[in-house]
C-alpha cells in the first residue's frame, strides 16, 4: 500500500528520553520520510537545537530541512513561574519540507498538507 | 546544560533587573525577508549616517551576523547604547531552487543555500550572547509561522526582553493588527523601515523596552 508512514510518540516515551536523544531520532526518521507526531513536542531551546541540526543535515538533493507544527507557547509566566516553571510542549508534528506544508496556521487550528512521494 | 548555566538561565534576569547595564546588545532577529538588514540600515542611518549591510528581495541576502557596536539612540533627553546584531534569517528550510527563480545559476543557488543554512545556525548562537531582541515580521504576512513561534518561545524561555516590528505597513495589505492579535503577551510596533515611518515610536519603544 502506497502511503506516507506516521510515528506517533507517546509523553512517557518523550519523557525517558535526553533532548540530543529526541532530537536524533526525529531526524533520522524525518529524513527517511517518516512523519513524526510528538504528544508533548518539545522545549523552545529543544527545538532551537533541532532547527541547528537540520540545517547541518541539509544536503541540497535528497533532503531540504523539515516543516514543524506546533501551537504557540502558553504565554504569560508569573513571578513564581519564572522561577520554578518548567515549560510543558505542546503537540508537534515533525516531517520532510519535500511532504508537510502547513497551509493555515492559528493559535488554535492548524491545517496541514501531506504529499505522498514522488 | 550545567548547573551554573541552569542557574544562569533562570535567575538571569534578575540578575539584569538589579544590575542593568549601560550598554545593551540587541540582536534583530525574524524569518528571511521580513526586512531585518533594511531596519539595521534604518536605525544606523538615523543615529550614525551609515549603513551594515546591502537588503535584497531576494531571500537570505543576509548569510553571516554582523554586529555594529555603540549606537548611541536619544530619545527624550535620555541616551541608551546599544549594540546592533543584525542576523540571518531563520528557516526550518532551504531549498536551492528557490534561488533559481531569480535568476541565479545552479552552482550559485547551492552556494547560497549551503551559506544560508550556516547563517541560521549563527543566529541561533547569537541568542545566547544578547540582553534583547527586536522580532521583525512582515505585516503584509500570516504572523503564525513556526519561525516566529520557535523564536518568541526562545526568546521567552531565556527570560529576554523581546519588541516585535511590524515591518512593511507602508504596502497596502499590511495588517499589524494581525500580529499584535498573534503575540498579544508582547509590545508590537508598526514601522516601514524602507520609508522611515513610524520609526520615532520605535526608539521611543526601544528605550522603553531596553532602557
Amino acid at each position: 500500500m502506497e502511503g506516507v508512514q506516521l510515528n506517533l510518540i507517546s509523553k512517557d516515551k518523550l519523557d525517558k528520553m535526553s533532548s540530543m536523544e529526541k532530537i536524533r531520532m526525529i531526524l533520522e526518521e524525518v529524513k527517511a520520510g517518516t512523519i513524526v507526531v510528538l504528544e508533548s513536542g518539545l522545549t523552545p531551546e529543544e527545538e532551537a537545537k533541532l532547527i541547528e541540526l537540520t540545517m547541518l543535515e541539509i544536503d541540497h538533493e535528497n533532503f531540504v530541512g523539515i516543516e514543524v507544527e506546533t501551537y504557540p507557547y502558553s504565554a504569560g509566566k508569573s513571578f513564581f513561574g519564572k522561577l520554578f516553571g518548567k515549560s510543558k510542549g505542546r503537540l508537534m508534528v515533525i516531517g520532510p519540507a519535500n511532504r508537510l506544508k502547513t497551509l493555515q496556521k492559528q493559535e488554535d487550528l492548524i491545517t496541514a498538507l501531506v504529499k505522498l512521494g514522488e | 546544560m550545567g548547573l551554573i548555566a541552569k542557574i544562569r538561565k533562570k535567575f538571569g534576569f534578575l540578575f539584569k533587573w538589579f544590575f542593568k547595564k549601560d550598554r545593551m546588545r540587541i540582536g534583530i532577529y525574524g524569518p528571511p525577508n521580513a526586512g531585518k538588514t533594511t531596519l539595521a540600515n534604518r536605525i544606523l542611518r538615523d543615529w550614525t549616517g551609515d549603513i551594515i549591510g546591502s537588503a535584497s528581495e531576494i531571500p537570505h541576502e543576509t548569510r553571516r551576523a554582523r554586529l555594529r557596536e555603540g549606537v548611541r539612540i536619544e530619545v527624550d533627553g535620555k541616551t541608551l547604547t546599544l549594540d546592533i546584531v543584525d542576523t540571518p534569517g531563520l528557516a526550518t528550510k532551504i531549498d536551492f531552487h528557490d534561488f533559481l527563480k531569480f535568476g541565479m545559476s545552479e552552482d550559485e543557488a547551492k552556494r547560497r543555500a549551503k551559506e544560508a543554512t550556516e547563517g541560521v545556525i549563527e543566529a541561533i548562537k547569537w541568542l545566547d550572547d544578547l540582553d534583547g531582541v527586536l522580532l521583525v515580521m512582515d505585516s503584509t504576512e500570516d504572523p503564525f509561522t513556526q519561525v516566529n513561534v520557535t523564536i518568541v518561545g526562545n526568546i521567552e524561555a531565556r527570560n529576554l526582553p523581546l519588541l516585535i516590528v511590524a515591518n512593511k505597513i507602508d504596502l497596502p495589505n499590511a495588517s499589524p493588527a494581525r500580529i499584535k492579535a498573534a503575540f498579544p503577551q508582547h509590545p508590537v510596533v508598526p514601522v516601514s523601515a524602507l520609508k522611515g515611518l513610524n520609526m520615532d515610536n520605535l526608539y521611543k519603544a526601544i528605550a522603553e523596552r531596553f532602557g
